[in-house]
């Protein structure tokens, strides 16, 4: 792994008139590694990018992208990546397939063998119009027009937000490969299941601040385990363990999040009163994700209570 | 009926997103022809002046050609007249405003969020041209009640009011039309401009010899000839208005068939397919534009070069009118031009030229907002071209664009208007530079456009508001007696009246200098600034 990270970006901050879009953000991609840039709408993740572009001029912070600065260096910077769109839209007369060359050639050339390949596996044909494409369509033109170029950094804002379920599952594994090629990406996604499933390290941004970050192994052993338990009889003293949350008890029946050093003090107390079937998951990165956008809502936890953010 | 569930909610959405738009043109084109009505008032306070008037717009076809047929001598009449472009122009803003409502979301996108709320299929459409329609009765109305605040016959009036209405009511009703046959606002547009178009080209050829000659019957072909055959001031025509609820009855009914027939989204001509993968030559920004561009451009200059032989070829006969016509003589001399009566023609027009070019040069200026607001210049600006060579690459067509559609133009005049005087080789030259003299002026529009996009992102359509306050001091500004540091804010009022007229080139080289300036400063801003976008 080479010294200088892809993307190294620290205190950047952004406001758009009274709203502080980005609040003193830090951000590190390392090169050669597929980092999943998550949160929900409005978080600041497109604005991020947007920085990283040099599109927008951050008001404070410091931001490099692949050694360079964003905003001075930004066509030389720009010749060395490829961006994709949250929202993809297309000039209405040109085809499919005229965009996509197009947006390679500007970029400094794409691979033909490449490009017939990708037209192939996202079922896309390029002599439609522009015009005529649905969102899911837009969105492929504008994946097989980055993919398909020679570049070292791929900036993905929400790429598979119009994808149905078997062009989201190409996606994937053309990720894969990309990543085993040694490309660097930043996926930013509030999909939870496409993040997990791609990326080595992620990033999670709640109003324009990064608040955790790290490998999924490392976020998982900050979190909280989940255990399903069938009893011999009631249990006690549950309640009142330190670390114990969302607690359900429906006569023998248990089902509560423990924070996981806290574990052991648990399942002593389950044990003691009989375990006859016992079911433990580590956290999703969905739990890990609604712990820090749930804080804010008061009352939202006891009950158990979950809310739908992804899908 | 279900299919029209929910058209109340749209005429709602429709009224509050063009809550500027509407009222705005619904006012401007009921003030004009009251502002002449005015202005005529002032200048032919009598009945023999207006006579003596009359007796010339009759015996100058190149005037009936461009404004029209004139039923008689008095204020209203020839207010109606003099006012005759309105009709075109009313029909332009109904057309656009029902294709804007209709088509134009389609292609966004837009009514597919509304077609999954409880939207009739029917709705949209309704709604577009019910608001169209009311809008054209509104603007007839507020037009007869100030035509009668003049002191105008009130009959007349609200004859005269209704015919400008029908005249919006029909090419709404030609614009629902288009709306329904392409996939693309873009191609909706030019076939409803295309008809308007022919209907301004049948009318003008149809009323060049008078109401005695022989082609008149070319303009009972046109809606707009229609509109003024109403014969408002002049012993009106009421039945006319039958046949103008037919038309529009009967566009309607083939709209709303054609919309039964087809899908969302989808037109009445299939989509063509584009090419798999794209030419040689579309690598770069500027030849991204050219395809962006092309289309308006070609318009444009075929738009420009038609009226330009339109009034090469009538602007001989103005010379050969009654010479006792003084009070015309002094109006068109008031418009420009000193010597010969058919140079001063040529160079009145020839500010019209430029004011259509103008328009141009703001609308392919401003596309760079277009892309930026649609959210295509990111993906662009996502590579490595640069913000100035993709900002130029569209800034080249804002002053190229309207140049060549001048200069075009210009030739087709001098080469028509010297065919018919016989002097091709005379002609050309003089009037070209007639054309050729404006393009200074209009490139202070594009520079003004550029620079907005590039400062004032926002606030980029003010650029339009520049030029209808040029257009305004340019046109009507001497008419009102304006004092001349006012005029003198106009681009226009500094451009010599060629043919005539000498051309001295420093107010021209300050014009492109301040063209410059301003365009190099809209490129600098741009430069420096975020990139705005409403999403």
């Amino acid at each position: 792994m080479t010294a200088t990270p892809a993307i190294a970006v620290s205190g950047l901050v952004k406001t758009f008139g009274p709203t502080r879009a980005l609040d003193g953000l830090d951000l590190t991609v390392n090169t050669g590694e597929v980092h999943g840039f998550l949160g929900p709408n409005g978080a600041g993740k497109t604005t991020t990018i947007r920085v990283l572009l040099g599109l927008l001029r951050a008001d404070a912070g410091e931001a490099r992208l692949l050694g360079g600065d964003p905003w001075r260096d930004a066509t030389g910077l720009h010749r060395r990546l490829a961006y994709v769109p949250g929202d993809v839209t297309l000039w209405p007369s040109l085809s499919g397939g005229e965009v996509i060359d197009l947006l390679g050639r500007l970029r400094g050339g794409l691979d033909p063998k490449r490009r017939t390949e990708l037209l192939e596996r996202f079922d896309l044909d390029p002599r439609k119009k522009a015009r005529t494409y649905s969102k899911g369509n837009r969105q492929k033109v504008a994946l097989i027009a980055a993919l398909a170029s020679d570049v070292e950094l791929l900036l993905l804002d929400e790429p598979t937000a119009g994808l149905d379920p078997l062009m989201e599952a190409a996606f994937r594994e053309i990720i894969s490969q990309e990543r085993s090629g040694g490309r660097t990406v930043l996926l930013s996604s509030h999909i939870l299941a496409e993040v997990e499933a791609l990326c080595e390290r992620v990033s999670i941004i709640r109003a324009g601040r990064v608040v955790e970050s790290g490998t999924l192994a490392e976020l998982r052993h900050l979190t909280r385990t989940s255990i399903s338990a069938e009893l011999s009889g009631p249990p006690t003293g549950l309640a009142e363990l330190p670390g114990v949350h969302d607690l359900q008890l429906d006569g023998t029946r248990v089902h509560l999040q423990v924070d996981s050093d806290k574990l052991d003090g648990v399942l002593r107390q389950l044990t003691a009163a009989g375990v006859r079937t016992l079911t433990s998951r580590p956290p999703t990165l969905e739990e890990l994700f609604l712990r820090h956008y749930q804080a804010d809502e008061p009352a939202a936890s006891g009950n158990g209570r979950r809310q739908e953010v992804a899908r | 009926m279900t299919t029209l569930a929910g058209t109340r909610g749209l005429i709602r959405l429709i009224l509050r997103r063009d809550r500027f738009l509407l009222p705005l043109w619904v006012l401007v084109l009921a003030l004009l022809p009251i502002e002449t009505a005015a202005g005529i008032n002032q200048f032919y306070d009598t009945p023999a002046a207006l006579r003596e008037l009359y007796g010339t717009i009759t015996g100058t076809p190149g005037l009936l050609a461009m404004l029209g047929p004139v039923f008689g001598a008095t204020l209203g009449a020839i207010t109606a007249w003099r006012a005759g472009l309105v009709f075109t122009v009313v029909g332009l803003a109904s057309l656009l405003t029902v294709i804007r409502h209709t088509r134009s979301d389609e292609e966004a996108g837009r009514r597919e969020l509304l077609g999954s709320t409880v939207v009739g299929r029917n709705a949209p459409l309704t709604a577009a041209l019910l608001v169209t329609l009311a809008a054209d009765l509104v603007l007839g109305a507020v037009l007869a009640a100030g035509m009668v605040g003049l002191g105008l016959p009130a009959t007349g009036s609200v004859a005269y009011g209704l015919s400008v209405a029908a005249a919006g009511w029909m090419f709404a009703a030609v614009g629902a039309v288009a709306a329904q046959l392409t996939d693309g606002a873009g191609g909706a547009r030019g076939i409803a401009l295309g008809a308007l178009g022919v209907a301004y080209m049948l009318r003008a050829a149809g009323d060049t010899g008078g109401s005695d000659s022989g082609v008149g019957w070319l303009s009972w072909l046109s809606p707009i000839g229609w509109a003024q055959q109403t014969r408002s001031y002049a012993d009106e025509r009421w039945w006319v208005f039958a046949l103008v609820v037919a038309l529009v009855v009967l566009l309607a009914t083939v709209a709303f068939a054609l919309l039964a027939r087809r899908d969302v989204g989808a037109g009445v001509m299939a989509a063509r397919l584009g090419p798999a993968t794209a030419a040689a030559g579309l690598r770069s920004p500027l030849a991204l534009a050219w395809r962006l561009h092309r289309t308006a451009l070609i318009a444009w200059t075929a738009g420009l070069a038609l009226m330009g032989a339109l009034i090469g070829s009538v602007a001989d006969s103005v010379k050969n009118m009654a010479s006792e016509s003084s009070q015309l003589k002094d109006m068109l001399e008031r418009l420009g031009g000193e010597k010969v009566l058919s140079d001063a023609y040529i160079a009145g027009a020839m500010v019209i030229f430029a004011l259509a070019a103008a328009g141009y040069a703001i609308q392919a200026t401003l596309r760079l907002r277009t892309e930026e607001e649609g959210l295509r210049a990111e993906p662009v600006l996502a590579t490595s071209v640069g913000r100035v060579r993709w900002a130029f690459s569209h800034l080249l067509f804002g002053l190229l664009g309207p140049a060549l559609a001048l200069l075009v133009a210009g030739l087709a005049e001098g080469l028509v208007y010297g065919l018919v005087v016989g002097d091709v080789g005379g002609e050309v030259p003089r009037v070209l530079a007639g054309a050729l003299v404006q393009v200074p002026a209009v490139l202070v529009l594009s520079g003004i456009a550029m620079a907005l996009f590039g400062l004032l992102p926002r606030l980029a359509s003010v650029s339009w508001a520049a030029l209808a306050v040029s257009a305004f001091l340019v046109l009507i500004g001497p008419l009102l007696r304006l004092s001349h540091w006012l005029l003198d804010v106009a681009p226009f009022s500094h451009i010599p009246k060629v043919p005539g007229a000498d051309v001295s080139a420093t107010p021209l080289a300050w014009l492109l200098g301040i063209a410059v300036v301003l365009a190099a400063a809209g490129l600098a801003g741009f430069r420096r600034r975020d990139l705005v976008s409403t999403a």
